[in-house]
């Protein structure tokens, strides 16, 4: 059984699935937001499936191992969490202390195989953009391990999502409260850096380094690294509603406005990529440091006085 | 290639641009294309910045001496299959730079090309319409 949850539903084959989806939903929302048609709905699966057709070429002195075996970690990071997520709004019951400190772990493993990746492949803009990336986690992790925290305090110092869950059940949504909905804005532009999308995109920064760390990439390898993103533009927004929107429901009834939840969250962050420019590595890592920390930090204190 | 693989290839074409030494009106062309009144996203056309995820190399401009050995590189860097197409008169046949000292094309010297959409620069009809006509050669029509 466990197996099934795994590899299908709520893991990686209804993850994929879904992130290829909202693939579709960001590429025709930025379409429409610049005044284009879009492409079709199943142009995400298209490129998949092409990807995997492809060549897959190699470096001449890169690191074999470490660039072959990197997307595979990062994808496996991926759906253990979809995992560990699906199973908190379908099995309740299942969760474990402390589940949403391991989230937070595997959350960083994709960023950490894009980097490994990066250097691997030997090529001067991917070791540039893998330097990046690696300046941005240590930008937005500290402001996002913060925000995280206010959900936790809420729900009487409780680190497991469904105790998250319950308290959202029992007092409303964490974010109708001030500290609450602090900490989702922060949240949420970690999860737009996370996703690399603008005005983080800064290791990829197609008009200076082409793809950064993906510029090696090519074929069934560079498909699991756009699938890894698929999938996290579908739990990242999860992720948000479970800590901040009361979750989701599967029930009857429940299901739409569950869906709506997520899909709010995900047009916001189509919103910030479209409407921002890319900002300079420094001018990022000041953002987190100082603007978002300094949010969080206040949201910390807003939640201990029960605000 | 086999008619799936044709399948998958055709419905998601990755464009590498590469100009070599044109002039610059080809390439400002090319990016008519992304905008709303032509839009080829619809189509699944989109530009990418690597050579590695290309399926299709645009070339623009005539082919010197001093871009041959960079051509070459970049065509045997690109994960195959590849398609080459040959952008503007230039990269065709040489437009009026046919006899200069410096010309060592057409492009089709260097590298082989599968389409070819000659005007100075072509329109962006002309040049949808020549992906198009790419597309019913691999399938065979
Ligand atoms: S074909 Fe004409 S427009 Fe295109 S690069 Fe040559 S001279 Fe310029």
């Amino acid at each position: 059984m466990d197996i099934f949850r795994f590899l299908i539903f709520p893991g990686f084959l209804f993850a994929a699935l879904v992130g290829l989806i909202f693939t579709w939903v960001d590429r025709k929302v930025t379409a429409r937001l610049q005044w284009r048609v879009g492409p079709p709905f199943l142009q995400p699966f298209y490129d998949f499936g092409k990807l995997l057709v492809k060549e897959i070429t190699l470096p001449e002195k890169g690191e074999r191992f470490s660039f072959l075996s990197a997307p595979f970690f990062g994808l496996l990071a991926t759906v253990l969490v979809a995992f560990i997520l699906g199973l908190t709004i379908t099995v309740p019951t299942r969760g474990f202390v402390g589940d949403l400190i391991v989230i937070l772990y595997l959350l960083v493993i994709p960023a950490l195989a894009v980097i490994v990746g990066g250097f691997a492949s030997a090529n001067p803009l991917a070791s540039v953009g893998a330097s990046r990336e690696m300046k941005l986690i240590m930008g937005y992790e500290l402001p996002f391990i913060l925000a995280i925290l206010v959900p936790v305090i809420k729900s009487d110092f409780s680190i497991q999502l469904n105790q998250i869950l319950f308290f959202q059940q029992q007092h409303g949504a964490n974010i109708w409260s001030l500290s609450g909905f602090i900490a989702f804005l922060v949240c949420l532009l970690v999860v737009q850096a996370k996703l690399s999308f603008p005005p983080f995109d800064i290791a990829e920064a197609e008009t200076e380094l082409m793809a950064g760390p993906y510029i090696e990439y090519s074929g069934a390898l560079l498909a699991l690294y756009r699938l890894t993103r698929a999938m996290l533009l579908f739990l990242l927004p999860l992720f948000l509603t479970i800590l901040f929107f009361g979750g989701v429901s599967l029930s009857g009834c429940l299901l739409l406005p569950s869906i709506l939840k997520i899909l709010l969250v995900l047009v916001l962050i189509i919103l910030i990529k479209n409407t921002n420019p890319r900002l300079r590595i420094d001018q990022g890592l000041r953002f987190f440091w100082v603007n978002c920390t300094l949010l969080s930090v206040l949201a910390i204190l807003l939640a201990y006085l029960g605000l | 290639m086999a008619n799936w693989k044709i399948n998958a290839l055709t419905r998601s074409l990755w464009v590498f641009h590469l100009s070599a030494a044109s002039c610059n009106n080809c390439d400002i062309e090319i990016l008519d294309l992304l905008t709303p009144r032509h839009d080829v996203e619809r189509f699944g056309i989109v530009l990418t910045g690597s050579i590695r995820h290309a399926d299709v190399m645009l070339i623009t401009g005539i082919v010197n001496r001093k871009n041959v050995p960079r051509i070459k590189r970049l065509y045997e860097q690109a994960a195959k299959p590849i398609l080459v197409v040959a952008v503007g008169t230039c990269a065709c046949s040489g437009n009026m730079f046919r006899t200069s000292y410096q010309f060592a094309g057409p492009l089709d010297k260097i590298i082989p090309v599968d389409a070819y959409i000659p005007g100075c620069p072509p329109k962006p009809e002309a040049m949808i319409d020549g992906i198009v006509k790419l597309i019913g050669k691999l399938k065979g029509k």
